[in-house]
């Protein structure tokens, strides 16, 4: 009886544990910047409390192991002949099976909730990117939303509005409007990924994959290369701008004045310095980098960003 | 027996004719000497891989791209993963392979000690093409260990012979090397058993080597075949890969990981034998469950087959292939979670003997579960599209890699190490090396997590500035690690000199190599091939293992002058 209170006690202590730990998942995360963001968190903060109570669940047996079953230094004894449960082997089968399909079930429904936001792709298999090119003013998710064609290159990211005749090097959303990406590359893979929210998805050289999203929150984010794209691969990030809409529709107005201008690219930059550098230390082989897409806002990527 | 062994066995004991250390650089096919070869020079290797490791880590350390060049950064950790998994883990496995299945299973050598000792000696040859790739114009292979194109057939210097191509032709030797050690390892597990030994009375570690050897050949025509076309794009100028030709970059990755995913349980699942062999012999019980967790490791070959595109949820698949391959990866964590359910079970109420392969083994399984969990959550799409791709990953697989199989590595050799040297290794050593082997790892590998969840990708030489607390702690770990090894090389080398001899059976251990004297002669039971009548891991159950167990092993007494 005692017994059963202590273990009790212990699992109900292993419980709170681990919802604990499972609340304090959603610090491990930058900030939630789109929709996409809180239905990835919340999974993640279950299965962290589930995996936590698993985890202590089993540091606990070996715990009472190491304290309470340790031989005597001289003790040459062996322990119990027992060499198997039929019954515990079919439990420990079953319960993990439940779990991990219970898992499975939330998680499928959560991709298709993310489906239906927009942030699951749709690949256009084989098709030749020039087929793909549509003209100014195109939407693909038609009125209310906004069409964005991202180029991902070695090492620079371009974005084109195509209905207002705007590039830039730093990309600029509006606050809670769904926008459609059409991700292409001329050269590499390349990966979209803005930490912020949670969204990622390869560039692919051949395809145009339809991407979308709506941002939630106003800020300065990082947009990463995630898919390894070659030397300057770590320097090629770009910021992403989210702001109301009245603001985002007088810096599309103002840059559609400005002149063609180089945009940013780490990668040239250091690719110049490095050619006017003497030789020093080893350096290997790399293509050059593609020179800076010229764009009527080049942004910046050395203001502080919140994620 | 004697068809397949190409010398008859000699009919004087080894101990009058010691062999000479010679016998290690000579195209020898006893499969101990092969065993030994593999493991010494999969851990000259080791120390390579670890010392670009270390590098990478110095770079690491602040966020800017300063100790070395971007482009020798993308070569290291290329070079630094490729050496690991093809020079180091799957090498050292098969060196346990050729050292145990033998003496385990009562057979005088492999099935085919030619083919053996071929593919041991095409080791030595991939590992110089690799290395030599350092020195060829325009540095090594840089495009990772999963070499994806397009990046991987840039060829930038537009030589014939780049690192790139030396890399492809390294991997495909070392995978034709695999395929023909894993149709010996099979052949002789499947065949030369000694009589008695049915496959249910079968040491688990030798249910794990078969496993794993199937998937070897299953998987590795896939490699081979991917790789094949990968050199034709990169050299002849073929498009299977390239979209201008026609051809899916994706459809490499396919390829790639129908084999490099099931790879991973080529590495694990040996490590699943050696804690199966371990936990019992430490905690003086049978192992709990034993048809159970010799099943599970074939459950886990047909699930670890149907999983390889959850490595590729955001590369551009469809939603339905996201979703299954979801569910199949998760599926595996219930044969394996049978597992270690049954290591939990087997040192529940057991008599522990905290000896330096016991502690090993406690670490790695302690450092396997917490990677079991993060591999649930990296299974679940939603939460892989946010961390596909950064440290989060890097993290789980160190912890599987480094954090359990290493660590099981170090186990298996310090509790074999007296079998097979004839020496006891220094426990206050071990010990030593096992504490910063867990600190040092979990210290390295335990940040990574964070700095993934908060977004930083991998393969980056240079990174935001909030990422550097986390990038110091996982640096200062990755040089305890370092350091790890001064103990561990000490302990080896000393302990071959002069460690204490430790007779047959030092760990008071079942098994049939434990019925061999140490170092087991080089016909191991020749003709006298005991027959099994029990079950493995009879401890506490007073049953012998085989016939006239009490005989053989007054014989061993004698032979150490200890009767």
């Amino acid at each position: 009886m005692i017994r059963f209170v202590l273990l009790s006690a212990w699992i109900g202590l292993l419980v709170v544990a681990s919802h604990w730990m499972g609340q304090e998942a959603y610090r491990w995360f930058p900030v939630q910047a789109s929709n996409a963001a809180p239905l990835v968190d919340d999974l993640f903060s279950l299965e962290t409390a589930i995996g936590t109570f698993v985890f202590l669940g089993v540091l606990s047996v070996l715990l009472w192991v190491l304290l309470f079953n340790r031989a005597e230094k001289y003790d040459q004894e062996d322990g119990p002949p027992m060499e198997g449960n039929t019954r515990l082997e079919i439990v420990w089968t079953v319960i993990p099976l439940v779990i991990v399909m219970a898992i499975a079930v939330v998680s499928i429904r959560v991709n298709r909730e993310l489906g239906v936001l927009g942030p699951m792709e749709h690949v256009h298999g084989g098709e030749l990117i020039e087929a793909m090119d549509h003209g100014p003013g195109a939407s693909a998710a038609g009125s209310g939303s906004l069409q964005v064609d991202v180029i991902a290159r070695q090492w620079s990211w371009e974005f084109r509005y195509p209905g207002a005749q705007v590039s830039a090097t730093e990309l600029h959303l509006p606050l809670d409007v769904p926008v459609t990406f059409k991700l292409t590359s001329p050269d590499v893979l390349h990966g979209f990924y803005v930490p912020a929210f949670r969204l990622k998805q390869d560039v692919v050289p051949g395809r145009a994959i339809d991407f979308s999203l709506t941002p939630t929150r106003s800020g300065r984010y990082r947009l990463r290369d995630s898919q390894f794209s070659g030397a300057w691969f770590a320097a090629n990030q770009a910021d992403v701008v989210v702001e109301s809409p009245e603001a985002f529709g007088s810096w599309l107005e103002a840059a559609s004045h400005q002149p063609l201008q180089p945009g940013l690219s780490v990668a040239a930059d250091e690719a110049e310095r490095l050619a006017r550098q003497p030789a020093g230390g080893i350096r290997w082989a790399t293509v050059p980098p593609a020179p800076p897409p010229l764009v009527n806002v080049p942004g910046s990527n050395s203001l502080p960003h919140d994620a | 027996m004697t068809v397949l062994t190409p010398t008859s066995p000699s009919p004087s004991p080894p101990k009058s004719s010691p062999p000479t250390w010679l016998r290690y650089f000579s195209f020898c096919t006893d499969a101990k000497v092969i065993g030994i070869q593999y493991v010494v020079l999969s851990f000259v290797f080791f120390l390579i891989g670890g010392f670009l490791a270390m590098v990478m880590r110095g770079e690491l350390l602040t966020p800017a791209a300063d100790l070395v060049d971007r482009t020798v950064y993308n070569g290291l950790y290329t070079m630094h993963g490729t050496i690991m998994l093809f020079l180091f883990t799957f090498p050292v496995l098969n060196g346990f392979n050729n050292l145990l299945i033998p003496v385990m299973i009562g057979a005088p050598d492999m099935a085919f000690p030619r083919l053996n000792a071929l593919a041991f000696w095409m080791f030595p040859v991939f590992g110089l093409v690799l290395i030599a790739s350092f020195f060829v114009p325009g540095g090594p292979a840089s495009a990772g260990w999963w070499s994806y194109p397009p990046i991987s057939v840039q060829n930038p210097l537009g030589h014939l012979i780049n690192g790139e191509s030396l890399w492809i032709l390294a991997v495909a030797l070392s995978g034709i090397s695999s395929i023909l050690g894993a149709l010996n390892f099979v052949t002789t597990i499947l065949r030369m058993r000694a009589p008695g030994m049915g496959l249910f009375r079968m040491p688990i570690f030798c249910w794990t080597a078969l496993a794993a050897q199937t998937i070897q050949l299953i998987g590795l025509p896939a490699l081979t075949g991917g790789a094949v076309m990968l050199l034709l794009d990169l050299t002849v100028g073929t498009t299977f890969y390239d979209p201008t030709g026609g051809g899916d970059p994706v459809l490499y990755q396919h390829f790639f990981w129908f084999y490099s995913h099931p790879a991973v349980y080529v590495i694990i699942l040996p490590v699943f034998g050696i804690f199966s062999e371990l936990f019992p012999v430490y905690a003086r019980k049978p192992l709990f469950g034993y048809p159970f967790v010799a099943i599970a490791s074939f459950v886990i070959v047909g699930l670890g087959l149907i999983v390889w595109v959850h490595h590729m949820f955001p590369s551009g698949v469809s939603q339905w292939m996201r979703d299954l391959f979801m569910v199949t990866t998760m599926l595996i964590a219930v044969p394996t979670g049978v597992k270690v359910f049954a290591w939990l079970g087997t040192l529940w109420g057991g008599k522990l003997k905290l000896t330096t392969p016991m502690l090993f083994a406690l670490g790695g399984l302690i450092n396997f579960v917490f990677a079991g969990i993060t591999g649930i959550m990296l299974a679940t799409v939603p939460i892989d599209i946010h961390v596909n791709n950064t440290y989060f990953v890097v993290g789980h697989f160190h912890y599987v890699i480094y954090g359990a199989a290493v660590m099981g590595i170090f186990a298996a050799i310090y509790h074999w190490f007296p079998k097979f040297t004839g020496r006891m290794p220094y426990e206050g050593l071990g010990k030593l090396h096992c504490l910063l082997t867990f600190v040092g790892a979990n210290l390295n590998f335990l940040p990574m997590h964070p700095l993934g969840l908060m977004g930083m990708p991998r393969r980056v030489s240079s990174y935001d500035p909030e990422f550097a607390f986390w990038n110091v702690l996982a640096s200062l770990g990755a040089f305890l690690l370092g350091v790890s090894i001064i103990p561990f090389l000490l302990n080896m080398v000393s302990s071959v000199v002069r460690g204490e001899p430790a007779g047959a059976n030092p760990w008071r251990a079942i098994g049939l190599e434990w019925l061999l004297p140490s170092p087991p002669p080089i016909e191991n039971f020749e003709d006298h091939v005991p027959t099994v009548i029990s079950a493995p891991y009879g401890y506490g159950t007073g049953k012998p293992l085989v016939e006239h167990q009490g005989e053989i092993e007054l014989a061993l007494a004698l032979l150490e002058g200890r009767a």
